[in-house]
């Protein structure tokens, strides 16, 4: 387990450090000013600019120069915003948490939906009901989200009325800003309408968490259906059904066990998958999360922003992806001693 | 074998719905009363600053004026009479150049987590909020730029030679000259009275700029909370010297989407929302009302005079009459607006019937290209606002419009947009070469249409953004402050328009209603023909005792369909 976590945490380093040599490049590709591109100070002054490019040493070598970016990103200074001019951090403190709990959401409803879904489609495997649960995964997969997104908007806010369209809560209710993620923040709060908040931000997020579960829910239906066929095929499955097992002891014993593990495995690759339809489902539900940030840095030409903004999100996917490594590790002593990496 | 799993499968979906409908059942019965003590207005934009004399945008002015602050004077009724508001009274000289007012002895300034006052209203708050923007010395004069765009474009400094303190409760102005849009300035929004006693605690604690981020005045709301870009929350100000607004809560959800906005008052989160689209589809609604008022704006197609080759006036001559205004205004105003013949709107008083008006004439307008030095045409850059205004409500297409015509004399248009703050931040840098945008009245006066955006002070720190400054133009403004005959002003606004026609720093193109929509349970009138919006009026249900209208300020003559 030491060298699994050891192995895990240099490649961690490694893509970091690739990553911020990326995003270091962005401010020679963007337009404009080096140094302003890093600071995202536009109405920096004469003196602070003097200023700015000493403390990113713009005057020595190139090297020089990303260990100097370097060390700010280390300090948690990813510059100003050049749009709104407050700081970056803070920006990203705020927003991060909104689509942590909106990814993670989704990713539960993905799950809760998707991997059951498919486990029946492999034990019916071949009947009529894999086949129908077949063609949904199929043309769930297939709708673009954001067609999806604005037709659930159209039918079930609009229409029916049902669920709110945008944001995270109604702006009626002030929760005071703890860990960022909402729920937990409201459960803090000691507010008198505590639990109308936590219903409101509850049906605030029933419509963008059930639009993005939709295509990685489609994807564990088919991972969960063939990893079940796979286990279901299994010498030690005919066993237990040759030792007389009932077909309740033999799924819920032993082939759910053994097909989830290859499920979880997928997770981490899912998830990045996941925040990359977030960020698109963000703009249309209007949540406040670093993905709508991002694309309205696009669209200002925030480049400080952008940089910074895709950083800390692949980071974040990056995070993800080594935490789902580990779980899947830790519950199979298989992975840990494989010595190839994988 | 499926037994099992079958009896399962319906469990999951159907614990997931009761749990959504007892979340979602629980929520619409409780909350109601919150709701019912609060309005959401979906605005357009974020506003830049929270003082109104520092701004002179729409979007600013909407948010925060009416809502935070009082002006000593206000337009009130449908004739727009000034009638008193902080003032109770004012006596002005024969000579019109002592203007005495009488203060109100029972205003309360905001109380807030950030300011306590612990006096009343005075004579010091007045000389606090006029000395800021005139006195170059002052201490809160250079805080937040020292830019006071609407009174540095009239000139205001140079009218008023002090502001003097009688006594506590009476103050006098003394002009140098005699101006006729003085009072009317002074009825504007942007003549907001601040408290003079924040001022002293923020200097004293050596953060004067929060000020204006962080504002105290004697509205009848006061700010709760702020994020960029996201909303602004009001909290009432329960010691208004007026009965009380009639909401608790005010909040400003910052949609500059409009189609989000107009999802989101078709989903009812939010009450009021600010230039909706679709209007049809709103007007089908039983649950939904759509408003409309006649407001006194110009939105124009301006130049920038400074660069090439709009420093030269056959070229810009040439591109007015290349476009058909009448297309723009069936198409992007939906025939919803007058066309402009002039700046000046039809409802002005000194609006001039017989103002000449430059038609549509491609033909002409490729032989002035010709004589310009232009026989091939030219590429040029065109700004297009991104958020709507009531003066132009789509300036993307309207561009596209004018694109498609100029492509006719063989003109090619690249259409430039950015983020608003970016876009004004740009433009007043003067990287344009030719821009959309409009002006909304502030008050009656005709001067408020031609000196903020005509005149030469307004080029160098104001809104003139054609950069275009003619000494006759504003010599001709001057004359018309001067002297109070009406015929005689009429007449020199009528030249002053000539000379606009004949320049063509700028082409008027209509003048418009401005839409709201609103849920039916919203009562009272939040638009006016001039100026910000108002909540004050404003409630969700029908109010239990008769709303008592003595003393109301800024009552708007409104048109609804």
């Amino acid at each position: 387990m030491l060298t699994f976590t050891l192995r895990r945490i240099s490649l961690f380093i490694f893509t970091m450090l690739v990553l911020t040599l990326l995003s270091f490049s962005l401010s020679f590709l963007f337009p404009g000013d080096t140094v302003i591109n890093h600071s995202g100070q536009i109405n920096a002054t004469a003196s602070e600019l003097v200023q700015l490019n000493k403390a990113y040493q713009m005057d020595k070598s190139i090297v020089d120069q990303y260990g100097a970016y370097l060390t700010h990103i280390l300090n948690g200074d990813f510059g100003q915003s050049m749009a709104s001019q407050s700081p970056i951090r803070n920006e990203i403190i705020e927003l991060l948490p909104a689509t942590i709990e909106l990814s993670l959401v989704a990713l539960l409803i993905a799950m809760v939906v998707g991997i059951p879904l498919g486990f029946i489609a492999a034990i019916n495997h071949n009947k009529a009901s894999d086949n129908v649960i077949l063609s949904l995964a199929m043309l769930g997969y297939s709708i673009p989200v954001f067609w999806l997104g604005l037709l659930a908007i159209l039918v079930f806010s609009i229409g029916l009325g049902w669920l709110p369209s945008a944001g995270q809560i109604s702006l009626l209710f002030e929760i005071k800003f703890v860990t960022g993620i909402q729920f937990i923040d409201i459960l803090l709060s000691d507010s008198p309408y505590k639990w109308q908040a936590f219903s409101n931000a509850s049906a605030h997020i029933i419509l963008p968490a059930c639009v993005i579960a939709l295509a990685p829910a489609t994807i564990f239906i088919r991972l969960s259906r063939a990893a079940m066929i796979e286990v279901l095929a299994a010498s030690y499955i005919r066993a237990a059904r040759a030792k007389g097992l009932s077909f309740q002891q033999i799924i819920f014993r032993h082939a759910i066990r053994n097909a989830l593990i290859k499920i979880i495995r997928h997770v981490g690759l899912q998830f990045a998958n996941l925040v990359t339809i977030a960020m698109v489902t963000e703009v249309i539900f209007s949540w406040p999360g670093i993905g709508r940030w991002l694309i309205e840095s696009i669209y200002q030409r925030d480049y400080t922003a952008i940089q910074s903004g895709l950083l800390v999100l692949s980071c974040f996917i990056f995070i993800i992806h080594i935490l789902t490594d580990f779980i899947y590790a830790a519950l199979n002593p298989l992975a840990r001693g494989n010595q190839h990496g994988s | 074998m499926a037994v099992s799993t079958m009896s399962f499968k319906p469990t999951l979906p159907l614990l997931i719905s009761a749990f959504v409908s007892l979340l979602t059942g629980c929520n619409e019965a409780n909350k109601l009363s919150l709701s019912e003590r609060s309005i959401i207005y979906c605005s357009e934009g974020s506003p830049e600053t929270f003082n109104p004399q520092l701004s002179t945008s729409g979007t600013t002015t909407d948010a925060i004026a009416k809502q935070l602050y009082n002006s000593l004077i206000v337009y009130k009724g449908q004739n727009n009479i000034l009638g008193p508001s902080l003032a109770k009274d004012w006596h002005v000289t024969r000579d019109g150049k002592k203007i005495t007012f009488y203060l109100r002895q029972d205003v309360r300034f905001h109380q807030t987590s950030y300011f306590t006052p612990t006096r009343l209203f005075n004579a010091d708050d007045v000389l606090f909020s006029f000395n800021r923007i005139l006195d170059k010395s002052h201490a809160f004069h250079q805080v937040s730029g020292g830019q006071y765009p609407f009174f540095q474009s009239n000139e205001f400094s140079e009218l008023v030679e002090k502001v003097e303190k009688i006594n506590d409760f009476t103050v006098r102005f003394i002009l140098t000259r005699n101006d006729s849009s003085f009072l009317a300035n002074l009825a504007t929004d942007y003549a907001s009275i601040l408290s003079a006693e924040y001022g002293e605690k923020l200097f004293i604690e050596n953060t004067p700029h929060k000020i204006d981020i962080q504002p105290i005045g004697t509205g009848p709301f006061k700010l709760k909370d702020y994020r960029v870009g996201s909303l602004i929350r009001f909290y009432r100000h329960d010691l208004y010297w007026q009965e009380k607004a009639k909401i608790e809560q005010l909040v400003f959800d910052i949609s500059p989407s409009k189609t989000s906005r107009l999802t989101k008052l078709l989903a009812k989160e939010c009450d009021v929302s600010s230039y909706p689209i679709a209007h049809e589809k709103i007007a089908e609604r039983s649950d939904l009302l759509l408003e409309s008022i006649t407001s006194l704006n110009v939105g124009y197609f301006g130049f920038n005079t400074k660069k090439q080759p709009f420093d030269n006036k056959l070229v810009r001559k040439a591109i007015s009459l290349a476009i058909n205004k009448q297309a723009i205004i069936d198409t992007v105003y939906h025939s919803q607006a007058a066309r402009a013949k002039s700046i000046l709107p039809k409802t002005s008083w000194a609006y001039d019937s017989n103002t000449p008006e430059l038609g549509y004439d491609p033909v002409r307008a490729k032989s002035l290209l010709e004589v310009a030095g232009y026989p091939q045409g030219f590429t040029m850059d065109l700004w297009a606002m991104p958020v709507q205004r009531a003066y132009n409500p789509n300036a993307v297409t309207m561009a596209k419009l004018i694109q498609a015509d100029l492509k006719k004399i063989g003109v090619k248009v690249k259409i430039v947009s950015y983020e608003w703050s970016t876009f004004l931040r740009r433009l007043s840098l003067g990287e344009h070469q030719s821009f959309l945008l409009g002006w909304n009245a502030d008050n009656p006066e005709p001067d408020n249409f031609f000196t903020p955006m005509l005149s030469c002070s307004a080029s160098e720190n104001g809104n003139n953004r054609t950069f275009w400054c003619n000494e006759e133009f504003d010599q001709l403004l001057q004359k018309a402050l001067k002297t109070t005959n009406m015929s005689k002003r009429k007449s020199y606004y009528a030249q002053a328009m000539a000379i606009i026609s004949e320049e063509m720093p700028l082409l008027p193109i209509a003048h418009s209603k401005r839409f709201q929509a609103r849920g039916t349970d919203v009562e009272g009138d939040i638009l006016s023909t001039f100026g910000g919006i108002s909540f004050y009026h404003a409630s969700k249900t029908k109010p239990t005792s008769e709303p008592q209208n003595l003393n109301e300020p800024n009552k708007s003559k409104k048109v609804s369909n």
